[in-house]
């Protein structure tokens, strides 16, 4: 049987750091607490500290502060109390095992959150938004997971509902009361609603993308023909010797990966191997691994000698640039220039001179990475879908309004489009989070780590 | 009080109204001794209200009643004055059936029938007491002070439980037409614990032939095809009248307006809930104050009377205020009243005291329908009085009830509605109450819920034969028409550019010209040399069928994910109050209802989706 026991967790990171903070929600928080912290906190009101001491066995483990929350103001919306401790592993775990000892039970994946959200604290998406924040890497993706976990995608849902249930109801009646003289339902402005909505629908779908490259970074793959300075590029953007640099062409031999922070951007880099015809049979294999990395990118970063003409490889690779999300870079910008950023310009509308080896030109790649990935145009306070569960949801919203509109405009009866729209309906409010089935509950609380 | 022991019956049904009629057919047919207790003869399957069956929705209902093998279908057919298929052009899923018929023709049909029912008793008495041995029902008890032992009761009791009658500012204690009200049942049920509680309804004036100006009016013709309501109906049927309509204007509503005071609704005295969806005029003259005019129609009651209904005017206004606001109306200048209208209150059951087999939780044997469950209308009525009747006859012969899922049909729907959301004014059936709407069409009802109706025992082998056979022509035409190709030609883009369709450039399959709105199956006949002479039902669902496919195949997926959820059973007994993540409301609500499954917990209003998420985790944690 589920109950509502006390959990206690790290809720901050398991590393090393300033301040780690241990969070025990439940019904019995209080009073556990207090059995491993020098002070009374049964006492203690809502949004108050006490300063004392934490033991176990009797022993002073550390210094710290309780910050006692009341049900239902807390996070969990159950009584609540953190403890903040110096920091380190160690420590944390000592105090934990105690806390333990004391009547609480190590808290499971997310269940803080599930806590949360089964009392009414936060919505799914809000909920999702947490799990958001907790795995977000760079400044835009915290702003983003932010602007979920405030709810913007909750009231631009709101919206979207509001519109298809007016809807329905106009078309409930116009079937239900066929004999009254209501006010017909005007093929006109169905069409118009339905339009409006399946575009912003669309929009909705259109930013995950940009949202997704915020929050889970872009694949990317420097590709060129060996000895351009693909390696040197890569430490460069690395910020230390990763991949290991001579000027024997053909070095890179398989695909080195890094994940670096670029301005706005998080791009998951990956220094390939040269682009050539060779008889070696390693170094083959490392082209071949190059070539399929260079498919599955989602961004190229193509890399060309500025202190040669262009040759017959250059040229090929040029060509599978067109078309793809690509910038081409001339490096070796510290030498005489042989090929200008204008020969290049035909195959890809992105092209930086830099100097990898002098580590001159790395602010005209960042924006030109930002300006492809359009991260300089990217809102991160805008509503949002953060995960797949959202975003297949609001797909089938979106393809059910499509369809209902296709249906309208093709001439069949108002019942076929009324079944499209109650569809519709329901994917947004399993979207938001109002209509449960199991599985939504499964996928959200199964990606939360343990802590918040 | 003497009381005197009488026969012994398996079931006691309480009421001959149209829950009562279906109930006692249904136990009898299946093979129960049965008595159906009235407190008149000459109350038969009374019309009090509109002499009229059908209707967006209630349509339906009638149509699945008749495949499950009730009766409503049947009589309606043989007592209709008049017959129209409303939404004829808004698609097949809001197609509704709807008859005016022969009030007392419908009476005298029904009161024939259950004279001639083998193993059914017709009594005229008044139930004032029901008694139990062991938390169980074994006895109803007559004003007379007769107590007959009975198996299982079934409580039909209409508007007539301690029914009080408001005109004006007049009030008494009575049933609708004239009938004695039921006095002491209530309390009986009280003793037991039911959970009763008062609603309202209402009915308009009856005015007769003579003091209408039909010339002033719009005519309303019935159809020229006319349906059938029941599968067994084969002779070809006529419209023997015309209805019409009127329109209340701004000087009715002054009238109106001006004497709101002596409304029993808007002094206070009635304490009642009325119908949401069926609203006095007094009602909609002040809830849509804007509304310039009201739409009413003046229908026969029959064949043999000169008594018009008006339907739209229900009003519990005095009667002279009645007679002041009618003659305001065009048509209704010197109209005469034959009988008043008036509003009712009765005492009905919160239906969430009840299972989704309709018998009382605190009561085992005691069954509901009918405006007793909190449900308005006579389909409706009819609809759980046949549910009712086949559940209480399983309860009696040891068999599992038979409960419809909300995808089975608009009688899933309806009985799970009741108890699970339960309702708070009369309940009344309409297309948007069902998620399914293009599955459950009015159209096969037959191939829905015959097979059930067979299983059960109320369907014969004969029209369950009959009925495969039918959508054997329709799968064999349907896999004709998939195959069959037809070429472009002249006459056919000609119509197609006349219809706003695109013409052929290339040969296509018959099925996919179909799949246009724009084309039906009759037109392709010219370009279909061999097409097959088949009945009309067979070719509307030949075409239904081909050209709603992805639609029916998207609520399939609908359904599929709905038994999911009603796969995930509760245990009988499961202990909410354990749960301790889950609110106090919804604790309360789920204790009450007691659902079968999650998906019936998911329907009950007050219930969260985080209560359902928490309540998942217990059942699963439970299982482990």
């Amino acid at each position: 049987m589920w109950t509502t026991d006390t959990i206690a967790a790290l809720a901050t990171p398991a590393a090393a750091g300033g301040i780690a903070v241990i969070r025990i929600s439940g019904a019995d928080a209080l009073p556990i607490a207090e059995r491993v912290f020098s002070k009374p906190l049964s006492n203690q009101q809502g949004y108050t500290a006490v300063y004392g001491r934490m033991a176990a066995q009797g022993k002073t483990l550390d210094d710290g502060v309780a910050l006692v929350f009341r049900a239902p103001h807390s996070y969990t919306g159950e009584d609540t109390v953190e403890l903040s401790c110096h920091g380190g592993v160690y420590l944390a775990n000592r105090i934990l095992r105690a806390l333990y000892a004391a009547g609480a039970r190590p808290a499971a994946a997310g269940e803080f959150t599930r806590r949360a959200y089964q009392n009414g604290k936060l919505t799914l998406t809000q909920a999702e938004a947490v799990a958001q924040l907790i795995a977000a890497d760079g400044e835009q993706a915290v702003l983003a997971a932010r602007a979920g976990l405030d709810g913007a995608l909750a009231r631009r849902l709101d919206n979207e509902k509001e519109t298809l249930l007016q809807i329905l109801a106009r078309l409930s009646a116009w079937a239900d009361y066929p004999d009254e003289d209501l006010e017909p339902v005007e093929w006109e402005t169905l069409c118009a609603e339905l339009s409006a909505l399946a575009e912003s629908l669309g929009a909705l779908l259109r930013g995950y993308d940009s949202g997704r490259l915020v929050r889970e970074g872009i694949a990317a793959a420097i590709v060129g023909k060996p000895n351009v300075g693909k390696s040197t590029l890569m430490n460069l953007l690395a910020g230390c010797d990763k991949s290991i640099v001579t000027a024997q062409p053909g070095t890179t031999r398989d695909v080195v990966e890094e994940t670096v922070r670029l301005g706005k951007a998080v791009l998951h880099l990956s220094d390939t191997a040269g682009l050539r015809e060779t008889a070696d049979p390693v170094e083959r294999e490392g082209v071949s691994r190059a070539r399929r990395r260079m498919e599955e990118a989602t961004l190229l970063i193509a890399v060309f000698d500025r202190s040669e003409p262009l040759t017959a490889e250059d040229i090929s690779l040029l060509e599978s640039l067109r078309g793809r999300a690509a910038i081409a870079v001339l490096n070796k910008g510290d030498l005489p220039a042989a090929v200008e950023e204008g020969q290049l310009r035909p195959y890809t509308g992105y092209t930086v001179t830099l100097s990898a080896k002098e580590g001159e030109g790395l602010s005209a790649l960042i924006e030109a990475v930002e300006e492809l990935s359009k991260l300089n145009r990217f809102d991160p306070s805008a509503a949002l879908l953060s995960n797949a569960r959202q975003y297949h949801a609001a797909c089938r919203a979106a393809e059910a309004v499509g369809e209902g509109l296709s249906a309208l405009r093709s001439g069949f009866t108002l019942d076929a489009v009324t079944v499209s729209l109650t569809d519709a309906l329901a994917a947004l409010l399993e979207l938001s989070g109002e209509s449960v089935t199991e599985a939504v509950v499964d996928e959200v609380f199964s990606r939360f780590c343990v802590g918040k | 009080m003497a009381l005197y022991p009488m026969e012994e019956y398996d079931v006691a049904v309480i009421g001959a109204g149209h829950a009562g009629i279906e109930a006692a057919m249904a136990a009898a047919r299946l093979g129960c001794k049965t008595v159906l207790f009235t407190l008149t003869l000459d109350g038969i399957a009374n019309m009090p209200c509109n002499p009229s069956i059908g209707g967006t929705a209630k349509g339906h209902l009638v149509r699945e009643i008749d495949a499950l093998g009730g009766q409503m279908g049947v009589a309606a057919d043989a007592t209709f004055l008049q017959s129209r298929m409303l939404n004829r052009g808004k698609g097949p899923a809001v197609h509704s059936l709807r008859v005016q018929s022969d009030r007392a023709q419908y009476h005298l049909y029904m009161k024939k029938l259950l004279e001639h029912q083998a193993g059914l008793d017709l009594k005229q008495a008044e139930i004032v007491d029901i008694l139990r041995t062991d938390g169980r029902v074994s006895a109803v008890v007559t004003r007379l002070g007769g107590v007959y032992p009975v198996k299982a009761a079934i409580l039909c009791c209409g508007t007539y439980l301690e029914g009080k009658i408001h005109v004006g500012e007049v009030s008494y204690s009575g049933g609708p037409d004239a009938v004695r009200p039921a006095i002491g049942l209530s309390e009986s049920l009280r003793q037991m614990g039911l959970p009763l509680r008062r609603f309202k309804t209402g009915t308009p004036a009856r005015v007769h032939r003579d003091s209408i100006d039909f010339d002033k009016l719009e005519r309303q013709q019935g159809d020229t095809i006319i349906c059938p309501f029941s599968f067994s109906t084969t002779k070809p049927l006529v419209n023997r009248v015309d209805c019409y309509i009127a329109y209340t204007n701004e000087e009715t509503h002054r009238v109106i307006r001006e004497n709101l005071h002596r409304s029993p609704l808007y002094s206070g005295r009635i304490e009642g809930v009325g119908p949401r969806y069926c609203p006095s005029i007094e009602d909609k003259v002040v809830r849509f104050a804007d509304k310039k005019r009201h739409q009413l129609f003046i229908e026969p009651m029959g064949l043999d009377t000169e008594e018009y209904y008006l339907q739209g005017m229900s009003s519990s206004l005095p009667e002279d205020v009645q007679i002041r606001f009618l003659r305001t109306i065009k048509g209704l200048e010197r109209v005469r009243l034959m009988r008043t209208a008036y509003a009712i209150e009765y005492d009905c059951i919160d239906p969430l005291a009840l299972t989704p087999a309709l018998e009382c939780k605190a009561v085992a044997g005691l069954f509901g329908a009918g405006q007793f469950n909190g449900t308005s209308g006579y389909e409706e009525a009819a609809a759980q009085g046949l549910m009712a009747g086949i559940n209480a006859a399983r309860k009696v012969q040891g068999k599992k009830p038979v409960v419809l899922s909300r995808s089975d049909g608009y009688i899933g729907t309806l009985i799970d509605d009741l108890v699970t959301k339960g309702c708070r004014d009369p309940y009344r059936m309409m297309t948007s109450r069902s998620e399914y709407r293009l599955l459950l069409r009015q159209d096969n009802a037959d191939e829905r819920l015959m097979p059930i109706g067979h299983e059960i025992g109320l369907v014969s082998d004969e029209t369950l034969h009959r009925m495969e056979e039918k959508y054997r022509l329709v799968a064999a035409e349907e896999k004709r028409l998939q195959k069959l190709t037809i070429s472009p030609d002249p006459a056919l883009n000609r119509l197609l550019e006349e219809r706003g369709s695109a013409p052929l450039t290339q040969a296509v399959r018959a099925a996919e010209l179909i799949r246009r709105p724009q084309i039906g199956y009759r037109d392709l006949l010219p370009y279909d040399e061999n097409r097959p002479d088949l009945p009309a039902e067979v070719a509307e669902q030949v075409e239904i069928r081909i050209r709603y496919a992805g639609y029916i195949a998207r609520q399939l997926r609908q359904v599929e994910q709905m038994k999911r959820l009603e796969g995930k059973k509760i245990p009988p007994n499961f202990d909410y109050h354990a749960v301790t993540g889950l609110r106090l409301e919804a604790i309360e609500k789920l204790s009450a209802v007691r659902p079968e499954h999650i998906g019936q917990a998911a329907g009950i209003s007050g219930v969260s989706p985080a209560d359902i998420s928490v309540l998942l985790v217990a059942l699963q944690e439970g299982n482990q």
